[in-house]
């Protein structure tokens, strides 16, 4: 599958079992809710009821004089902060609003927004104590369906939201917080051309990142003032700078340890409960603890948008893109900030097109503030544009694969977003797909075939690395980056190509706030390609380190002395090579301890494509989808550990595969999440799912060392077009409605006289 | 809220005859998720399952007895009562996962009073009897009339179920339970249907018996079904009918599980599937 020469690696490309492998599945890993430390108070939060109020009055003096409570916040404990976007990496966020988010002032946007909490001897005391908090509500009316939000009449969550990018600036407040376009060649010509014209509305419902772990923290503010936080999450120097902001601290007063993390998909990548715990326990005293529950997971964090998308696509009649238009509009949550402009962005990335006019609107609703889930905006945007290419394929007669090969971006086009792609594998994703033995295996009644593709842009941003090398030629490999996807055995693999030791005789190590360079999120499939960046840089000064060390024993000059296979070589062959232990041992007398750090801002993220292929089975009578076989084509760059970029591929579509056919936040007329657990949520379970099949596409990304491009994100976005145009081919309908569950499914076939 | 763990039916009933609210228990695996939702802490919680006879499962002549407190994963390990009564232990597995399966029981599953709790439409089409302790002594009454609504039953203050009690078959008998969820397993049912059909040596139909769960407020039998089926062959055409007749005793709500309408209609997708399983198994 690989199209340019494969460099030989001896570690890079293995497949070592992971190095936390074993503390993970005998449970000795320590996860967020595992510390306790003495004297530990537990924490709990009291959430809004109601989906839009006014809080009148907030009165914790009966909570606070209850036996077993040392504390109680509200927001009046949190600073009023400047409206001020910061970032974390990947995204950006306004602290304001993340204050107002972490704890509610003046008015609840959403049902489980946090307005109070306190910090007790006991949960079961917590509990009773925030039944004590009297809460005087003036209750508003809600909007959550982003159509109703835009409306003139609808309820407004923020009276100064003035939308922007707007000419001429609104006189008037609405919840539409910006208009994002992107605009380029001429429309109206691009549609002329075209002998095929499609058009569709799309409806998409919110999503959790359904991670398994809660939100868990442990907060320790000491006599000087100082506070440790101990939790999971997807960066824990953003959680120190987020968590000193929100208090009106300076970062460096707030160490974080990273705990292990049970799953984020981008839904860590911000605070909830960590600057909470920190505040109790500045008033307390005392340790605090907060778990959230699922039932908070659910009411109070996550998810991503909703959308309602329009558009509009088309082709000649030999199949080549003249144009696309449209309209998509992302519910925000209740501050804003949804990915709509990712979504007009990636949409249409892998193809080749001029005429492109896409509007995005981010609008705010009373439901939890979206965070960022795995290619934040893309899935959704590309579940419209993908059915959208099935049907103008169908109606132009041409394979679908052959349709997108006619399109395809390659090195050299401007993408649809704006930059020239550099060398990129999409086509390589479609011709192994189209190559692959799934692609022609024939299908029986009522089973359907699709495709579709997708496109994510992949980030690089700030990482740092340290490298020791231990007394005993053993190498310790520090980096900031949380590893949710498999990064400490990415790390050891680079480590090891670069040191010329065993991957065994490395320990990478994800270190505390205070023990390794500033690093931004895991996030943005960025760990590997940026991260992996610092480990090499840091590796390669090591090498330098021990090629002068081995130089200076020998007398010789550093020019004539080789690393290879973990040992120094003198070029003449004539002196017994000098192993990194032998080295280790006399570092004293070489210039003291071997060590190395090096810090990166990554440019050069390699974009990812993924190319999809699914069979489905529809039960005609029941509207049951069943997913026979699923294939999915991704270009890794190059794959550092082939297994878990394997696992990254799969996991994208099975949560791809739950988004479309089940998952969806359900609300009541009271604006009342319905569903807040993992019964009516309805993520798949293992039954529910085929072995996926992956396709490991290679083609190098010029921006790193070894060609690595991230993985992580990018699967996920092409599932639910693939399970659409599956369920079209299977039926004959065009769902455009997700989820595709079967109350819906067996609608349709009954609507279509079935 | 106190613990007791009786060891003994008589204990139970003067456990349960004190002054306090009261909540019996076998698995807990829907009385502790109610607790963790909110629900009030009775008085005291009763566990059964010390009570040797709530825990049992034998056969006595033509009767199979399965404590009410019995775990549903020793019912599929019994391969006589697999062999008699396939659909009732289908149902009884599909109740939670396998780690729920170890705790929970046809007894709790039957007292939790859920309208779309799997076995209770597999213990009606077999004409399960429920036997039932209390301070007046024991009494024997069919399941079917034990649930009176969603989350209420017809047991009195003071009594706990002991036991339930089934015929053996037939011969050319059997029965059948399938459900509609939207996933492959650990879900709630959208609709639930039990059938059991006895074949008479021609291939006929002698007798027949459908129970639908999740489609009204408690589980309903399609009493139609043995007139259009009894007396003759399972045509496609005989069993449309049936398919319509259960969507007509159907009394669905609309929630966040299923609409009205699509309960109506799977429901008599179910009937259809469910007695054309039982009828291959009762000709084989």
């Amino acid at each position: 599958m690989t199209v340019t020469a494969t460099p030989s690696y001896k570690w890079v490309g293995t497949r070592p079992v992971r190095h936390d492998g074993l503390e993970k599945v005998t449970g000795r890993a320590r996860y967020g809710a595992d510390l306790n430390l003495p004297g530990m108070l537990i924490g709990a939060v009291l959430r809004s009821p109601h989906p839009h109020a006014r809080i009148l009055s907030i009165d914790t003096s009966a909570a606070e004089a209850m036996e077993g409570v040392r504390a109680v916040v509200t927001g009046a404990d949190f600073p009023i902060l400047e409206s001020e976007q910061g970032g974390s990496g990947e995204e950006y966020v306004d602290f304001r609003d993340l204050c107002h988010n972490v704890m509610a002032r003046d008015k609840v946007l959403y049902e489980g927004h946090a307005l109070a909490a306190v910090a007790a001897t006991s949960r079961r005391e917590a509990l009773a104590a925030l039944a004590a908090i009297k809460v005087d509500y003036e209750v508003l009316p809600h909007v959550i369906d982003v159509d109703r939000a835009m409306a003139p009449d609808a309820p407004i969550l923020h009276e100064d939201m003035i939308t922007e990018g707007v000419d001429p600036v609104p006189d008037e407040p609405s919840n539409v917080a910006s208009r994002y376009v992107i605009d380029r060649g001429d429309i109206e010509k691009g549609f002329a051309e075209a002998d095929v014209i499609v058009e569709r509305e799309f409806v998409t419902q919110p999503v959790h990142q359904g991670y398994i772990e809660p939100h868990a923290v442990v907060a320790d503010v000491g006599q000087d003032g100082k506070a440790t936080v101990f939790c999971s999450s997807q960066g824990h120097f953003m959680v120190r700078s987020f968590t000193a902001l929100l208090l009106g601290w300076e970062p460096s007063r707030v160490k974080v340890i990273p705990a292990e993390i049970g799953g984020g998909f981008g839904g860590k990548t911000t605070v909830y409960v960590e600057p909470v715990a920190t505040r109790l326990s500045q008033k307390a005293g005392r340790p605090v603890k907060i778990v959230m529950t699922r039932d908070e997971v659910f009411r109070a964090t996550g998810p991503t948008s909703g959308s309602k998308i329009r558009l509009k696509v088309g082709a000649t009649s030999d199949g080549k893109l003249t144009a696309v238009e449209g309209s998509m509009a992302y519910q925000a949550g209740a501050f804003k900030g949804s990915p709509v402009s990712l979504g007009c962005m990636c949409a249409f990335a892998p193809y080749s097109v001029e005429n492109v006019l896409l509007e995005g609107l981010d609008v705010v609703v009373n439901m939890p503030k979206v965070a960022a889930y795995r290619a934040p905006g893309a899935p959704m945007a590309s579940f419209a544009s993908e059915t959208l290419l099935d049907e103008v394929a169908e109606q132009l007669g041409m394979d679908p694969l052959e349709f997108r090969l006619r399109n395809a971006a390659e090195e050299g086009v401007r993408a649809v977003y704006g930059p020239i792609f550099k060398r990129i594998g999409f086509i390589e994703t479609v011709e192994a797909v189209r190559d692959h033995p799934h692609y022609s295996i024939e299908l029986g009644p009522n089973q359907g075939r699709g495709v579709a593709s997708g496109f994510w842009f992949n980030f690089g941003g700030s990482s740092s690395a340290t490298v020791h090398i231990n007394e005993d030629g053993t190498a310790s490999v520090l980096t900031g980056s949380p590893d949710i996807g498999g990064s400490r055995a990415s790390m050891a693999l680079m480590a090891a190509e670069e040191l010329g030791i065993d991957v065994y005789d490395i320990s990478p190590i994800v270190s505390d706030t205070e023990s390794v360079g500033y690093t931004d999120v895991t996030g943005g499939s960025r760990v590997t390609h940026a991260t992996g960046m610092a480990v090499i840089d840091a590796c390669r000064n090591v090498v330098a380190d021990l090629r002068a060390r081995a130089a200076m024993v020998w007398d010789v000059d550093v020019e004539e002395v080789e690393w290879v296979d973990g040992r120094a070589q003198h070029v003449s062959g004539d002196r017994a090579p000098m192993t990194t232990k032998d080295l280790a041992i006399d570092a004293a007398g070489t210039g003291g301890p071997i060590t190395s750090s090096a810090a990166v801002n990554a440019r050069g993220a390699g974009a990812a494509f993924s190319t999809q292929v699914c069979d489905v089975e529809v039960d005609p009578e029941t509207g049951a989808v069943k997913i026979l076989r699923y294939t999915t084509a991704q270009d890794a760059g190059r794959a550092i550990h082939p297994s878990y970029v394997e696992g990254q591929m799969q996991g994208g579509v099975a949560q791809g595969i739950g988004w479309a056919l089940n998952e969806e936040y359900i609300f009541d007329d009271g604006g009342t999440m319905e569903n807040a657990g993992f019964l009516d949520y309805r993520m798949p379970v293992a039954s529910d799912l085929p072995m996926i099949d992956t396709v490991i596409v290679e083609v190098p990304n010029p921006g790193h060392p070894y060609g690595v491009r991230g993985v992580g994100e990018v699967g996920i976005v092409p599932p639910m077009a693939a399970v659409a145009n599956a369920i079209h081919d299977a039926t004959g309908l065009r769902l455009s409605e997700l989820p595709m569950s079967p109350v819906k499914v067996l609608a349709a076939i009954g609507a279509n006289g079935g | 809220m106190r613990y007791v763990a009786p060891t003994s039916i008589e204990e139970t009933v003067s456990v349960l005859a004190e002054d306090v609210p009261a909540q019996v228990y076998a698995g807990a695996t829907d009385f502790i998720p109610q607790l963790r939702m909110g629900r009030p802490e009775p008085g005291v919680a009763v566990d059964l399952k010390r009570i040797d006879r709530l825990t049992d499962l034998r056969r006595e002549g033509d009767q199979w007895v399965i404590g009410a407190a019995t775990p549903s994963v020793r019912l599929g390990e019994e391969e006589d009562l697999v062999a008699d009564l396939p659909g009732l232990v289908e149902a009884a597995s599909l109740i939670g996962s396998d780690q729920i399966q170890s705790r929970a029981s046809l007894g709790g599953n039957l007292c939790n009073a859920s309208p779309a709790a799997d076995s209770v439409p597999a213990m009606v089409v077999n004409n399960g009897r429920a036997v039932i302790a209390g301070p007046g002594g024991i009494r024997t009454t069919p399941v079917a009339s034990v649930v009176t609504g969603p989350g209420r039953t017809a047991l009195a203050k003071g009594e706990f179920l002991v036991e339930l009690v089934f015929d053996r078959p037939p011969p050319r008998t059997a029965d059948a339970y399938l459900r509609f969820i939207p996933r492959t397993e650990m879900d709630i049912a959208v609709v639930g249907a039990g059938a059991r059909l006895t074949l008479d040596e021609a291939g006929r139909c002698r007798d027949v018996s459908v129970a639908l769960g999740a489609v009204a407020p408690t589980v309903v039998t399609v009493p139609a079904a043995a007139g259009i089926l009894v007396g003759h062959p399972l045509t496609d055409e005989a069993l449309k009918r049936v398919a319509a007749e259960a969507s007509a005793v159907c009394n669905p709500i609309d929630d966040k599980r299923g609409t009205i309408a699509y309960r109506r209609q799977v429901a008599g997708v179910l009937a259809v599937r469910a007695l054309k399983l039982a009828a291959d198994r009762a000709a084989s």
